[in-house]
């Protein structure tokens, strides 16, 4: 079936979107959410178990206090209210990577409710409702072996690896957002952003989109105008920032679509595909499984007192949007622009380069410069590129210090980022390192001259401004590692 | 019969402390015991011979080292096979576990081993606790030592038919619904549930897990109350257990075999009696009832209105519990695995294994559950016996308040045949009718012998409030002051 799609601007004329974010952080918690496992990731598989992460028969769960802070500090940071008494509960369904065929969640008796999130995407600003903050246990991962891709399609047999199962998980789970038409997709993708930087600011997780430590489930409605909500879907899989906003737009596009062939929405799972940039159908509704919740009766019910939870509000740091605008006070910057800095997820990434001594101009200059795009052209976050920064800081230095231009170090970082080690053995490796030694061109200098006679002659009559081309072609033979300015100075004194 | 085996535990303990006999003599004669009667009575899955002598040897070593010795170092003892043993098989009665040998001691085991108490093997049991004559477990028929066509009760039947016959002077059950106070009635021994929560259920293979609780049996009050000073106790790592004093239930054992009850109160249960109870088990109910108001007993009748209900409350509740809880035997990581030929997708694979490995009364109860559980009749089902079972907690309160202890007959008869109920679940479920108020509440119940009807023996239950295990124990030692020498030394010899 090919259907032509609508132009998303055709789409946010005529019908309204109303979306919604399920996120699942894993916290950083040293041991598992119900036995004293560790929770290292990257360990050899099966190294980080026992019979209750396991779920041998007859093992019992006990719940880890420090996730249960962790949440307990999400929920507040969210604005949310803390439950005096709530259960776990019971989510039952059959997977082989779910060590006991259920998975310990929280159903209708969260920890954490009825909060927000205040954001801002260009310029402007959205309250989004938090409907719940819950805390679970994850589940293991399996690997299937044998096929082509890695899919249980053409597999010869599965291997699960259990380190994960019972690593302690935390959902946000967002009011539904209506009202904000063609921003849906920007607005997703800031929410995320922003959840982000407030729990890493937490220091409860590393909430490493592509390690899989943030997760993001994307709902999306349209509507007619002034007609009700429309039926919702759910897109999994969205495994990026820049996904989240892609997935949104994609899925308003196919269900506009959908819409004007007549059709209606299924309510249903859909799967993002990174490559494409498009959704396609999971299980949809009625074929769900229904999960037979009931509450766990393996542990007692969670009663956080008052006292404990204004502890735990008294370690909360400052707010992502409080700390925004106090730096963007610091680095003299617009509304505009410290948008652009947080949405590129850039913020810390710059106060690290600035401690760890560069300017403020220089850090922005670079993260937000060549380094976002870099980041754009391998779609990975900037926090995700193989350079640190103090590598950034290191290489602002070296332009600084005269000894790299501006092209010469857009090479340097080219350098860092493919695994050459840090600026300085670039410099050295790669031979990039500004010619200003007078000796060394003064034979290019006087190369330039014999070449370009007419040009030599307007500048020994006073056209100074003439030296410009003869600076240009000296940079040429030298490969853009001259001095610009001792080149122009040696021209000058030559033909005067 | 060898002497030793007719010891009661205290007794054996004292004698290997004392040094007049050796932990492996008292192991070898209970061997020797099993060795001798268990092809009639089939109350072990299996026995642990060399287990069973090392554990026996260490006693004996540390005496030889001038040790202090635990009050029951060397006893031997029955562990029911939903108890998880680090390196013994372990298989809660069900084809599904068959060959699975656990990596972990549980709580209970460990806390036993430490006491030097000498684990013979596991007993056989209804498969996953789930019945009440052991006629359900996958691997052996248990036999009643005071006749052998009759059942031993259940779930915990191979553990009770180990003690009666003199197999091991102490055994390990779990009661979910009644499946250690209705076996310890049947075959004339002491079974005692302690309250919910007073004993780790880490490492016990659940049934339903709100309810289910082990406890000791013995053939005197005594022996079982030493037991469950060792088993008892806040364990980490079980959430829901109490982090609380253990009742003192040794010493209540003692004081309540002066026969001196003076200043009790005891409460007669209305709704546990009457139309559908055996004439012979009521006679024999009445007549302990008599006995506590001649050692000074004031003893009233109370009505607990909602224990009518604690069939079809318990009937909902344990099976919704238990539908989720055996969800883990899906053939990925342990156990049975059955039709796994390359070409059937896991989901097939699943569905086979469990096809093969449950037995039609655990099918039924996830089933029940499992629709019980569903959307839509999830407030229906499960919600509303939940409902009833704080009625019924508001029910033992209320009694409380005037009793200091709750009295009815352990069970509506006496043994039933093997085969006599195996095509009626209801008229098996009923065998639980006067044991499931306590589970569904958690307050602690024993039940000690208080006569015979025709020949058979009869269980006194004796109910108390949360945490007072020791009114209990009390109660039941009077009562068995009461006969002279336990009731058990009537039985006839195998
Ligand atoms: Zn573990």
């Amino acid at each position: 079936m090919t259907t032509t799609l609508p132009p998303f601007d055709d789409v946010v004329a005529r019908f309204e979107p109303v979306i919604g974010l399920e996120t699942h952080v894993e916290l950083g918690t040293r041991t598992k959410m119900f036995c004293g496992c560790m929770t290292d990731f990257g360990s050899e598989p099966n190294t980080q178990i026992c019979p209750v992460c396991l779920g041998l028969p007859g093992s019992l769960p006990v719940a880890n206090k420090a996730a249960i802070e962790a949440t307990i500090r999400i929920g507040l940071a969210l604005n949310c209210s803390i439950a005096s008494w709530c259960r776990f509960a019971r989510k039952n369904y059959f997977y082989p990577d779910m060590p006991k065929d259920y998975q310990i969640s929280q159903y209708d008796e969260p920890l954490c409710f009825e909060g927000y999130l205040d954001i801002t995407s260009e310029g402007q600003s959205y309250r989004i409702g938090i409907e719940r903050v819950h805390l679970e246990e994850d589940t293991g991962k399996t690997l299937h072996v044998g096929g082509a891709t890695g899919r249980i399609h053409g597999a010869t047999h599965s291997l699960v690896d259990y380190n994960r199962a019972g690593i302690p998980l935390v959902e946000i789970v967002t009011k539904p957002v209506p009202g904000i038409g063609a921003k849906a997709p920007e607005v997703a993708k800031a929410y995320v952003t922003e959840l982000r930087n407030l729990v890493r600011g937490l220091g409860v997780s590393d909430v490493r989109m592509e390690q899989g430590s943030l997760r993001c489930d994307v709902n999306t409605a349209l509507n007619l105008p002034g007609a009700d909500w429309g039926t919702r879907t759910e897109t999994k899989n969205v495994n990026s920032l820049r996904s989240v906003e892609r997935a949104v737009r994609s899925e308003m596009i196919r269900q506009a679509s959908v819409l004007d062939g007549g059709g209606r929405i299924v309510q249903e799972t859909r799967h993002f595909h990174e490559d494409t940039g498009v959704t396609t159908s999971g299980r949809s509704k009625e074929e769900a499984t229904d999960y037979r919740y009931f509450p766990e009766p393996d542990l007692v019910p969670l009663a956080p007192d008052a006292s404990w939870v204004e502890e735990l509000r008294a370690t909360l740091p400052e707010t992502p949007s409080v700390r925004r605008g106090r730096l963007q006070e610091a680095w003299g910057v617009s509304d505009h622009d410290m948008d652009s800095i947080a949405n590129a997820g850039a913020v810390e990434l710059i106060v690290a380069t600035i401690e760890a001594g560069a300017s403020s101009e220089a850090a922005r200059k670079w993260w937000l410069g060549e380094l976002a795009r870099r980041a754009n052209e391998t779609g990975t976050e900037l926090d995700a590129l193989p350079i640190t920064p103090a590598q950034v800081a290191a290489v602002a230095a070296l332009v600084d210090a005269g000894r790299v231009n501006d092209k010469l170090a857009r090479q340097v970082l080219e350098g860092v980022l493919a695994g050459e080690g840090d600026p300085e053995a670039v410099v050295v490796s790669r031979g990039l390192e500004v010619v200003s030694d007078t000796g060394a061109l003064g034979a290019a200098v006087d190369e330039a001259i014999a070449a370009n006679p007419d040009v030599a002659q307007k500048i020994r009559e006073g056209k100074v401004a003439a030296a410009g081309a003869l600076v240009g072609a000296v940079m040429k033979t030298t490969r853009g590692q001259a001095d610009a300015k001792v080149v122009r100075d040696l021209i000058l004194e030559r033909l005067s | 019969m060898s002497e030793l085996i007719s010891l009661t535990a205290a007794e054996t303990a004292a004698k290997i402390s004392a040094g007049e006999v050796s932990a492996r003599e008292v192991a070898q004669a209970h061997l020797d015991r099993i060795g001798a009667v268990d092809d009639r009575i089939q109350a072990f899955l299996r026995v642990d011979t060399a287990g069973a002598l090392k554990a026996a040897d260490a006693v004996d070593q540390a005496k030889a080292k001038g040790e202090q010795l635990g009050p029951l170092a060397g006893v031997p003892l029955a562990l029911k096979d939903v108890v998880v043993t680090n390196g013994l098989e372990t298989t809660s009665g069900s084809k599904i576990l068959s060959g699975w040998i656990p990596p972990y001691d549980a709580t209970i085991t460990t806390r036993m081993r430490e006491a030097g108490i000498v684990i013979l093997g596991k007993t056989n049991m209804d498969e996953f606790a789930m019945g009440s004559s052991t006629e359900n477990s996958a691997f052996a028929t248990t036999h009643n030592p005071w006749d052998l066509d009759r059942t031993p009760g259940g779930s915990s039947g191979g553990s009770s038919a180990a003690v009666a016959s003199y197999e091991a002077p102490l055994a390990i059950g779990t009661d979910t619904g009644g499946s250690i106070r209705q076996p310890a009635a049947v075959t004339g021994i002491v079974g005692h549930k302690p309250t919910y929560g007073s004993v780790s259920r880490y490492g016990l293979i659940a049934f339903s897990s709100s309810l289910d609780q082990a406890g000791p049996f013995g053939r005197t009050v005594l022996d079982a109350a030493l037991l469950h000073e060792v088993i008892a106790g806040h364990d980490p790592c079980d959430s829901t257990s109490l982090d609380v004093p253990v009742a003192p239930v040794v010493a209540a054992a003692r004081e309540g075999a002066n026969g001196d009850l003076a200043g009790l109160t005891v409460g007669i249960v209305r709704e546990l009696g009457g139309e559908g109870y055996e004439s012979g088990v009521t006679a024999a109910f009445t007549d302990a009832a008599q006995r506590l108001e001649a050692m000074g007993a004031k003893v009233v009748e109370v009505s607990c209105p909602h224990f009518g209900y604690a069939l079809a409350a318990y009937y909902l509740i344990a099976p919704s519990e238990a539908s989720s809880n055996l969800a883990r035997f899906d053939s990925v990581r342990y156990g049975l695995r059955v039709g796994d030929d390359g070409a059937r997708s896991l989901e097939e694979v699943m569905s086979l294994t469990r096809e093969a490995g449950f037995g039609p009364e655990v099918k039924r109860r996830i089933m029940i559950g499992t629709y019980a559980l569903s959307s839509g009749y999830y407030d229906a089902y499960y919600g509303q016996a939940q409902k009833v079972r704080t009625l019924i907690s508001r029910d033992f309160a209320d009694a409380f308040q005037t009793c200091d202890v709750l009295i009815s007959p352990a069970t509506p008869t006496v043994a039933f045949r093997l085969g006599e109920r195996v095509d009626d679940p209801m008229a098996m479920y009923a065998a639980d009718l006067c044991t499931l108020p306590a589970s569904l509440a958690g307050v602690p119940a024993i039940s000690v012998p208080c006569g015979l009807s025709a020949g058979l023996p009869v269980g006194l239950q004796v109910m108390a409030p949360a945490l007072a295990d020791d009114r209990c124990y009390r109660v039941a030692a009077a009562v068995e002051a009461s006969y002279g020498a336990p009731l058990i030394a009537s039985a006839p010899a195998l």
